[in-house]
């Protein structure tokens, strides 16, 4: 649980975060919108006082992150930012180890975590551990450094822009790697993206940052229902709010009791691909299915239209 | 070609050795360049003492000027020194208009003959080039990698020491190169307020017209200072090699 | 005070609570050497030690004074005056109050008509000049003045020292009494050191930049080219004047005619030919570089107007690649300026002689009347044709 209390900075005579106070579940992800100059990095810059506020306080699990010194609060808060940030001179192995290294880790437990992290993010250990960063693929640079973050067991993970760099094709694939990583260790994230497309995937929270103020903060479906005002609105994308909606729900989680013989569709799309798919084929209904193959239920085109309804 | 440079190196390397260990084997070569029955090879001192005695006090001063100029490089990159980076660079380029025989003919006055002042030019101008290249060195290490190593709770001295300087190492190594090649050369001229080196056989020669005495004098000093270029530089590319950048 | 102070939103006592960090290191070192390093120190002739004198032992009170309080008006500045441009007046105020009062002193202690005894400026006095210098130095830094302008404080600067010199203010200080004795030799070895220097520069030059363009159009013959020219520029000065000694001594002897055209293995023949080789690599390294720059496009458009080869070279490539040659040419020059000074040591003549002459008599007076000039041509042609360079880039960038 991070708790962001009346939290301000104040650079000479400009106001770049204005009174923000949000609470963050445990083992949930929060993404931070909104435009450049918003004030969406330095807010989470402050998380881990890489930015010091100029006023207000942040709460971690209730301790206040200015109990210690920033730089020992900070190994335990993963952190990853757009570009890697990969120290250059450094074999992979060596990058993801350095938290675990600063933190007097011994050296068997080291091995063994920079090996789990190299398997969990699908990196032949063989192949990749010794390897430079510059050897390596932007998108396997990505991973690399999101496995450093996550190499001393962090309770929070911050991200600022992580995948902006990464090519449409791997972003999508980082995005579903983040989502499984998150689920399996259970991470408190907190990522900052200008991309509400990637928002609206990630997140279970959305904050809505502009001018340094907190305009909105909730569920994103409460985002896309009920915004707080019209810049919400235009920035969460008024003209294709009911199909957004529609990306927000799962063909498993909207399925209607009873089947159908019209196309088969899987129980993890969202209800956008399942419409999509319904108007490809012309079929009026779709069964829904597990990805084991048995029937979930099955879903027709006015179901689907009605969960886009404010 | 690599190679053939390589056979290059070891044959200046075995030529550079055998002259300072058996001058007197290669007295035939230089005898013709003599008058009047002068010696051909210097013999009013040893020349591998001469040479060792150049090499250390070329060594000493790259060693004191690399821990001073490093050292002012990381304090003027640092926040709290950031108000000297201006001046400094502008001092820096003042500083190499200066040629290294003036530095060294000011130092006389100060400290008197012998190796001190030869040690306080070669130091003086030693500096700069090294200054010079840990700045750039410093300055552009990646701002990604900075952020990346705070943010990962490195305190400021774990990033200077394991991330910033590692970074900056090979632009550092290049100016101690620079420095020291420009040291070889003024530490000879250093033989004229009589510091001990291989500039002596080249001033005695100068003093008692042998000829033979210059050419011996110049080809070692060369020898030297080529092989010794050549090594750092040898140095550097295998450093360069495992912090090369994307 | 000046409007400059109250030119800023701040007023001048917001300031004054912070201390400049460098200003407070300049001031603690400037009034440490004031209190423990003699100011000026008087010699019973040029060659004995002498002993110290403190300013206020040799000049009337109100000339101590003045310069007392020129020199505290600039620890104000450098303490707590953040405004650029009054730091700099005050410190040049300063650096012309340390000068005359060095000057006022030599003739205070020289008995009239004595031609021997010597009066050289003391450690202090240094450490001061050194210390109102980075002072200056940081305020000019922070003014960021363009290249006109920075030309114009030079010859300002060289203006008001040659005034000074020519009114007699300095005549009795150690280093103007040996440029009393040796006047005419002066004149004719700053003539020797210039010809040196500039004639390798030029015939660099004819060579350099052909070289250059060769290397530039056929890439195979760039890595030997270079290859050698590194290696040239790490033989040591003194080795290679050594070097060129014999064969072109052996020339001298073989052909009477070079020796008649002064082409000896003493003298200024191997100087000029070692500095012409040090030369070339800066010259063909950075004409290869600036031809580089160049833009295909631009070669191109060239070619297309119907342009011939030796137009698109002269009137296009040269012309765009010309700030970086330029700047290959600065180096050329100041590096040539030092090494001239080696020079003297084979009988080449140059300022060197007086620094190597004074040297071998342990006459202090004698190496500074060398090295000063040296060092002040060096610096003169360093910002010179920097300004040059940048304004090139500056019209170019107008141009645009």
């Amino acid at each position: 649980m991070i708790s962001v209390e009346n939290l301000s900075k104040i650079y000479g005579t400009t106001t770049v975060v204005d009174g923000v106070s949000l609470a963050i579940k445990r083992n949930s992800i929060t993404a931070i919108v909104g435009t450049s100059g918003s004030g969406k990095s330095t807010l989470l810059r402050m998380i881990n006082r890489l930015v010091e506020p100029s006023s207000g306080r942040v709460l971690i699990d209730g301790q206040d992150t200015r109990a210690e010194p920033a730089y020992l609060l900070r190994r335990r808060i993963g952190y990853v930012i757009q570009g890697h940030g990969l120290f250059p001179h450094r074999t992979v192995a060596e990058n993801i180890a350095t938290v675990p290294r600063l933190l007097k880790w011994e050296a068997p437990r080291i091995a063994a975590r920079v090996r789990e992290l190299l398997e969990v993010f699908q990196l032949e250990p063989a192949r990749y551990a010794d390897a430079l960063p510059h050897q390596l693929s932007g998108g396997e640079q990505q991973r690399v450094g999101v496995a450093r973050a996550l190499a001393a067991e962090p309770g929070v993970l911050l991200m600022d822009e992580p995948f902006g760099a990464l090519d449409p094709i791997i972003r999508d694939k980082a995005q579903e790697d983040l989502l499984a990583i998150q689920r399996r260790f259970g991470t408190t994230v907190v990522v900052v993206t200008h991309d509400m497309e990637e928002a609206f995937r990630l997140a279970d929270h959305v904050a809505v940052m502009s001018a340094g103020k907190l305009l909105q903060y909730d569920r994103p479906a409460v985002l896309l229902r009920r915004p707080a005002d019209a810049f919400v609105s235009r920035l969460t994308g008024l003209a294709d709010r009911a199909i957004r909606l529609l990306s927000l729900v799962t063909a498993g989680e909207a399925a209607l009791p009873g089947t159908t013989d019209g196309p088969t569709v899987a129980a993890s799309v969202s209800l956008r691909e399942a419409l999509s798919e319904l108007l490809w084929c012309g079929a009026q209904s779709a069964r829904v299915v597990d990805a084991d193959g048995a029937v979930r239920g099955q879903l027709t085109v006015e179901a689907i239209l009605a969960r886009g309804r404010p | 070609m690599p190679r053939a440079a390589t056979l290059l190196r070891l044959a200046a390397l075995a030529l550079l050795v055998a002259f300072l260990v058996t001058p007197q084997s290669f007295a035939p070569l230089f005898a013709p360049l003599t008058q009047y029955g002068a010696p051909p090879i210097y013999d009013q001192g040893n020349l591998l003492t001469l040479a060792l005695a150049q090499l250390g006090t070329v060594c000493i001063a790259a060693a004191a000027s690399t821990v001073v100029a490093v050292g002012l490089g990381i304090i003027v990159t640092r926040e709290s020194g950031a108000q000297f980076l201006p001046l400094s660079r502008t001092l820096v380029n003042i500083g190499q208009t200066f040629p290294p025989v003036a530095v060294l003919a000011v130092a006389v006055p100060l400290v008197g003959f012998g190796e001190k002042p030869t040690l306080i030019a070669l130091f003086a101008y030693g500096l700069l080039p090294i200054f010079e290249n840990t700045l750039v060195g410093l300055r552009t290490c990646p701002a990604a990698v900075l952020e990346a190593a705070s943010g990962m709770g490195m305190s400021a001295p774990q990033r200077l020491l394991s991330v910033e300087l590692p970074l900056a190492m090979p632009l550092i190594l290049e100016g101690m190169r620079l420095s020291l090649v420009i040291n070889v050369g003024t530490a000879t001229i250093g033989s004229t307020v009589a510091a001990k080196g291989l500039g002596e056989v080249i001033i005695a020669g100068l003093l008692s017209s042998n000829t033979a005495f210059i050419l011996q004098g110049g080809i070692l000093t060369g020898l030297m200072a080529v092989l010794l270029y050549d090594a750092l530089a040898a140095i550097e590319r295998r450093l360069l090699r495992s912090v090369s950048m994307d | 005070m000046s409007a400059a102070v109250f030119a800023g939103a701040r007023p001048l006592w917001a300031g004054v609570r912070r201390v400049d960090p460098l200003g407070a290191v300049l001031v603690a070192t400037g009034s440490a050497a004031l209190l423990l390093l003699p100011f000026v120190v008087f010699k019973a002739n040029r060659i004995v030690p002498g002993n110290a004198r403190a300013l206020s032992e040799v000049l009337p009170a109100w000339q101590t004074l003045g310069c007392d309080a020129a020199l505290l008006l600039a620890a104000v500045a450098a303490l707590w005056i953040p405004a650029a441009r009054l730091r700099l007046a005050l410190a040049l105020v300063a650096v012309g109050a340390v000068a005359l009062a060095a000057g006022a002193a030599g003739d205070a202690l020289t008995p009239p008509g004595d031609a021997v005894v010597r009066i050289a400026p003391g450690g202090a006095f240094w450490v001061l000049m050194v210390c109102l210098g980075l002072l200056a130095t940081d305020a000019t830094t922070r003014l960021r003045p363009g290249p006109g302008l920075r030309v114009l404080f030079l010859i300002a600067t060289l203006a008001a020292a040659g005034l000074a010199i020519s009114y007699g203010l300095f005549d009795h200080l150690s280093v103007m009494r040996e440029y009393a004795v040796n006047a005419a030799r002066f004149a004719r070895e700053v003539r020797q050191h210039l010809k040196l220097a500039f004639g390798s520069l030029g015939a660099a030059l004819v060579v350099g930049l052909p070289l250059g363009v060769l290397c530039h159009r056929v890439p195979a013959l760039r890595p030997g080219i270079l290859g050698t020219l590194n290696v040239i520029q790490t033989i040591p000065a003194i080795a290679l004047f050594g070097i060129l000694m014999a064969p072109l001594g052996a020339l001298a002897a073989a052909l009477p005619l070079a020796d008649r055209l002064g082409i000896r293995g003493i003298g200024a023949a191997p100087a000029v030919v070692a500095l012409f080789l040090y030369s070339l690599l800066p010259i063909v390294a950075n004409t290869v570089a600036g031809l580089k720059r160049v833009s295909r496009a631009a070669v191109e458009a060239a070619h297309g107007m119907g342009m011939t080869d030796w137009q698109v070279l002269t009137s296009v490539e040269l012309w765009l690649a010309l700030p970086v040659i330029l700047t290959g040419i600065r180096v050329v020059l100041v590096q040539n300026i030092g090494m001239v000074t080696v020079a003297a040591l084979i009988g080449g003549g140059g300022l060197g002689a007086f620094v190597f002459q004074g040297i071998g008599q342990t006459a202090i007076d004698l190496v500074l009347l060398g090295a000063i000039p040296i060092v002040t041509l060096a610096f003169s042609a360093a910002l010179t044709l920097d300004a040059l360079v940048e304004s090139l880039d500056r019209v170019r960038a107008e141009g645009r």
